[in-house]
């Protein structure tokens, strides 16, 4: 992108256009990642609702749907998740710190715990589709309301999960190779960090409302 | 300022630039590719003036294809799949690629950070992906429209959409997905904008009408548009691998969908109509020459707009199976959420009363708007009432209602806006009396098109029928006659405003004499936007200082 | 098939609707007089627009001291008395609509399938019709509808009425026709391709005529009849008949009873369950007995659900007995 104008300061932060201060940079960047989560708040809260619409309009539903997905997978998904945040939180903290090294390697973990969970959901996939929990995809069948919505959520959340280890993965590269020196522009970790929270979040919020129903 | 430009005889000699011209935003690179990399607001808001133009004639083709098919009562020329397409392909273009992105993308892009006194947006390059996004989307619409069109309708009711409609319905509901990012990432830019690069001095209290109504369009397009993006989604699954979400014949529930759609398409009207109430503001106190009256309840009517606006969404449903309760409460909070708009009205009223009121073109507009939308609004609160909406719900009264809000509305003010602000933009003013022709023929045309579809709509004929009754006919070639008035309307600013820029009349830094920062600076403006620190001092709308306005404006 | 009933002249610019109900009527003086208040509260706006326009335009010598800055108290008012104004017509439009949500209880049932492009109907007699119903005047008529596909709207504009037919659940909607003459039934929500083609006509008749319709028009079966047809045509006969080999619950006597579920909760065995329960009996399964039923659903139209609605209802009026 041509012409906009970049200087850093004294504390090594890059000061880009159109902002005069770092203060007021680091603002606007914290701003808009703010936004931008209360807007995929919006858009899991959908799913959110319509799966609290299905408990409400078919009672019962829910619960015995419910019995036919992995619990263990679920519970085992929820502690690599909660575990990866906190490697992603040292990161930060790592990243303020100025100490490249850790943040590497905190990052580095959090990529393998991410990896582990879509390699857990993608297991978990196979052995639904065997048993015949997952949707018959493209058949006109009757099916369920409440597996339908699983799948979708979880799908969504995967697809979420994923662009997080990507990005994870080029924080933590970036880092490697210096491009991202720190601590000047520890915001980069922040932001990313911040993402990541949120998948999780959202994993912590999915998991009691599809796999904790029971009658 | 100064907004006499001199000339040094070799440039006399040589063309008719003036100084400012030379090192304004516009001269600051010529190539082609220095437009599409540009991350200057300024620009961006001209590509996008561009492209929204396009789809505008797209769009408008559609209708005039319409309106000719309405002539007759037999269906002479369409047949009933080409009649459904025209109205699908009108109605997603209208909505999706004129309407939401008209003011905001535009002059909201343009206008925002010179009226805050900002270099340019928080996020410069965000801006320009968000135009790359956009174009996208309309690929994905053209693609949709050449491939032979879709005939859903543009709300996408399932199952219709889902499982019966033949026709590229993912393409066009791919279009409108991608299309959604671009006015999330638009409207993240202005939140952030306005919180964090304010110049010193300008308080939230001293900001232009025009920058709160951004403000509150811009929460709407943050926290509603991933509403549609998913249900699209869901939409597409269900069409694409028969994951049952609102099929009934898969386990869903058809009407999950309708309160999805509204939950995002009902503050999308909104969005539509919040930058227009912003634009008007701005105009009506240039018109007057006044402050706007009672500030603080209208900048407080766009965020109660804003507020309200999400809870009305059940009044598009009072026939679909909602509980006689839900509807009750549902068109309780539609009355509720008419006050604010109601203020507006009553506030710009009065903000002309004692006025010294310049008639020029976008005043003429601002005046025409709010005529056209307190109709449309009042039409509004008809359909709002229930046992009202029963009977008029999905006829021509409501598609009357919302073209008076949209077109009557949105459109005039977009016009206004391109009228008011287009000496800034290009720095070139065009002929006044021409544009007094153009907003005279913009609101009778307009008039002459949409009154008589009220009382089609009261006789009961339903929406997306292009075979009716005989006897209808008469207003149907009196709404066609109107139409062909509002074609020449629309298309006569292009030839006037073509000839402005080629014309040897520089508008100077401020031909209204109006306040604002945007004002203060080059017309054009220079790439920075400003050539010295600002410093706010004033309250918006400090026309007792104002300069008058200029002889030749 | 389009076009006004041919015994109405035709009016060269109509302006008004025909009325063919006493709601029409009431809902025609809802609008009359909501219309007159919102004109009045517009004509200010237009009026002083075009007044102040031209009284202080620019150049005109006009006495232009005493600016006003805003004032809360004329804020509060044109906010709040507009609102209130309003209110009135919000109570009465809401009165009208819920009367139009509960059918009296000795309202002539007509159940209706809407379909990708035509109007059935079945009355209880068990005539048929396609797009053309006929229905008795100044007696309270139920429709009971339901989609074979896309949601429809049935609109009659005469009734001032409309109800949108969803599939996978019936809505309902009734009227009391008493002025005697035939009316345009229209589709009004957008169905697909030939959804401008979707047209009916409401014949509404005297009493006598009415008669007279359904005596020339009569068949062997009435609904019911039809509906026990189909029972044992599908074979529901194998399981629910007392004595059946399969255990499944009876059915005689079910119709409008509370229904104890598998999960603990409860549901009237309204229509909505019936056809429910024949379309998607994993659903709300019946507690005691385990989720064998197959689904009917693409091997029963909605016609022919309704046609078994209709039977399983005559069971619960008459004495709980096994059916023949």
């Amino acid at each position: 992108m041509s012409g906009r104008a970049s200087q850093e300061t004294s504390q090594g932060v890059t000061l880009k256009e159109p902002y005069a201060r770092p203060g007021q940079q680091r603002e606007a960047d914290f701003l808009g990642m703010y936004l931008f989560l209360a807007s995929e708040i919006m858009l899991f809260g959908v799913i959110v609702a319509l799966l609290f619409a299905d408990r409400f309009r078919h009672p019962g539903a829910a619960e015995q749907a419910a019995q036919r997905l992995k619990i263990w997978i679920g519970t085992a998904n929820t502690a690599v998740l909660l575990t990866s945040s906190l490697f992603v939180a040292l990161a930060v903290v790592a990243a303020r710190a100025g100490k490249a090294k850790a943040v590497t390697g905190w990052l580095a973990a959090a990529v393998l715990l991410g990896l582990t969970f879509l390699g857990l959901k993608g297991f978990e996939y196979a052995e639904d589709f065997a048993e015949g929990v997952w949707p018959v995809l493209g058949r006109a069948t009757p099916g369920n309301l409440f597996i339908n919505l699983y799948f979708v959520a979880t799908v969504l959340h995967a697809v979420h999960l994923t662009v997080g280890v990507g990005l994870l993965s080029w924080a933590g590269v970036r880092v490697k190779m210096q491009r991202t020196r720190l601590p000047g522009q520890a915001i980069v970790i922040e932001m990313t960090g911040l993402y990541w929270h949120f998948v999780d979040v959202v994993w912590v919020f999915l998991f009691p409302l599809l796999y904790l129903p029971r009658p | 300022m100064t907004d006499a430009v001199a000339h040094t005889p070799e440039e006399a000699h040589k063309g008719k630039d003036t100084a400012e011209e030379r090192v304004s935003y516009l001269r600051a690179g010529h190539s082609l590719a220095s437009w599409l990399t540009t991350t200057d607001h300024k620009r961006i808001a001209i590509l996008y003036l561009i492209a929204i133009t396009g789809f505008f004639f797209i769009g408008g083709s559609a209708a005039a294809l319409m309106r000719f098919e309405l002539i007759s009562p037999h269906g002479m020329l369409l047949s009933n799949e080409g009649y459904s397409r025209a109205f699908t392909m009108h109605g997603v273009i209208m909505v999706w690629f004129f309407l939401i992105p008209s003011i905001p993308n535009t002059f909201g892009n343009f206008l925002i950070p010179l009226m805050i006194g900002a270099k340019d947006l928080a996020f410069p390059r965000l801006n320009l992906l968000s135009w790359y996004i956009y174009i996208i989307g309309g690929c994905f619409t053209l693609y949709a429209l050449v491939g032979g069109g879709v005939d859903t309708g543009w709300t996408f009711y399932t199952p219709l959409s889902s499982l019966f409609a033949n026709g590229h319905v993912v393409a066009l509901v791919t279009a409108v997905f991608v299309a959604g990012f671009s006015s999330i990432l638009t409207g993240l830019n202005f939140i952030v904008t306005i919180h964090t690069l304010r110049a010193p001095g300008m308080k939230w209290s001293r900001l232009p009408i025009f920058v709160w109504s951004h403000y509150a369009t811009s929460l709407i397009l943050v926290l509603a548009t991933p509403v549609l993006a998913i249900t699209l989604v869901l939409l597409a699954a269900e069409r694409l691998f028969g994951i049952g979400i609102f099929n009934p014949a898969l386990g869903g529930d058809p009407i999950l969908f309708q309160h999805l759609f509204w939950f995002y398409s009902h503050p999308a009207v909104y969005i539509m109509v919040l930058p227009a109430m912003g634009v008007v503001s701005e105009l009506v106190c240039a018109a007057a020459r006044k402050r706007i009256f009672g500030y603080a309840f209208v900048a407080g009517a766009s965020m109660a707009i804003a507020g309200v606006g999400f809870l009305v969404w059940g009044h598009h449903m009072f026939v679909a199976g909602e509980s006689a309760l839900a509807a009750t409460i549902f068109s309780f909070l539609s009355l509720v959420v008419a006050v604010p708009s109601a203020v507006k009205v009553y506030n710009w009223t009065a903000t002309l009363y004692k006025g010294d009121i310049l008639l020029d073109p976008p005043f003429l507009f601002a005046m025409g708007f709010i005529g056209l939308f307190t109709v449309g609004g009042l039409t509004g609160l008809m359909l709002a009432m229930l046992a009202i909406d029963v009977h008029v719900h999905d006829t021509y009264f409501v598609v009357a209602h919302f073209h008076y809000i949209m077109v009557g509305g949105t459109v005039s003010a977009f016009f206004g806006a391109l009228h008011y602000w287009w000496p800034k933009i290009t720095g070139r003013m065009y002929s006044l009396t021409w544009g007094r022709i153009d907003a005279a023929l913009i609101f009778f045309g307009f008039n002459l098109t949409f009154f008589p579809q009220f009382i089609l709509g009261y006789l009961g004929m339903p929406r997306r029928y292009h075979v009716y009754d005989p006897s209808l006919q008469v207003w149907h070639v009196m709404s066609s006659a109107g139409a062909s008035i509002l074609a020449v309307g629309y298309i006569l600013p292009f030839i006037y405003l073509y000839a402005a820029l080629r014309s040897a009349k520089p508008a100077g830094p401020n031909p209204w004499g109006a306040t604002g920062l945007e004002w203060t600076t080059a017309s054009p403006p220079p790439k920075h936007n400003f050539d010295h620190p600002v410093q706010v001092t004033h309250e918006a709308y400090d026309y007792e200082n104002a300069p008058q306005p200029g002889e030749h404006r | 098939m389009n076009g006004l009933p041919p015994d109405m002249p035709a009016n060269p610019l109509p302006f008004w609707p025909p009325a063919a109900s006493a709601y029409a009527h009431a809902l025609d003086r809802l609008v009359v007089s909501f219309s007159a208040l919102i004109i009045a509260l517009a004509l200010p706006v237009f009026v002083l627009i075009f007044v102040f326009a031209i009284r202080y335009r620019r150049g005109r010598k006009v006495n232009r001291t005493a600016k006003e800055r805003g004032d809360l108290w004329i804020e509060i008012g044109w906010s709040v008395i507009p609102f209130v104004l309003t209110l009135y017509f919000f109570v009465q439009a809401s009165v009208l609509y819920a009367q139009q949500t509960r059918p009296p209880a000795n309202a002539l049932r007509i159940d209706v399938v809407g379909k990708q492009w035509m109007w059935k109907f079945q009355h209880p007699e068990g005539q048929g019709e396609i797009d053309d119903l006929h229905v008795p005047a100044g007696e309270p008529v139920m429709l009971n509808m339901a989609s074979q596909d896309v949601i429809h709207s049935f609109y009659v504009p005469a009734l001032r009425l409309k109800r949108d037919v969803v599939p996978g659940r019936y809505t309902r909607m009734w009227f009391i026709a008493d002025q005697p003459g035939v009316y345009p039934i229209e589709c009004s929500q957008f169905c697909g391709m030939n959804h401008p083609r979707m047209r009916g006509s409401l014949h509404v008749m005297s009493a006598a005529d009415y008669g007279r319709w359904l005596q020339v028009s009569q068949v062997e079966q009435t609904l019911a009849d039809q509906g026990a047809a189909t029972y044992r045509k599908a074979g529901c006969s194998g399981c629910h008949d007392h004595g059946a080999v399969m255990r499944a619950p009876s059915l005689a006597g079910l119709a409008g009873q509370t229904v104890p579920l598998e999960g603990g909760q409860t549901v009237v065995a309204d229509a909505q369950y019936l056809r429910d329960s024949i379309l998607q009996p994993g659903r709300e399964v019946v507690a005691g007995y385990p989720a064998l039923m197959p689904s009917y659903q693409g091997s029963l139209d909605e016609g022919q659900v309704q046609t078994l609605v209709a039977y399983l209802q005559s069971l619960a009026t008459k004495t709980p007995e096994v059916p023949r």
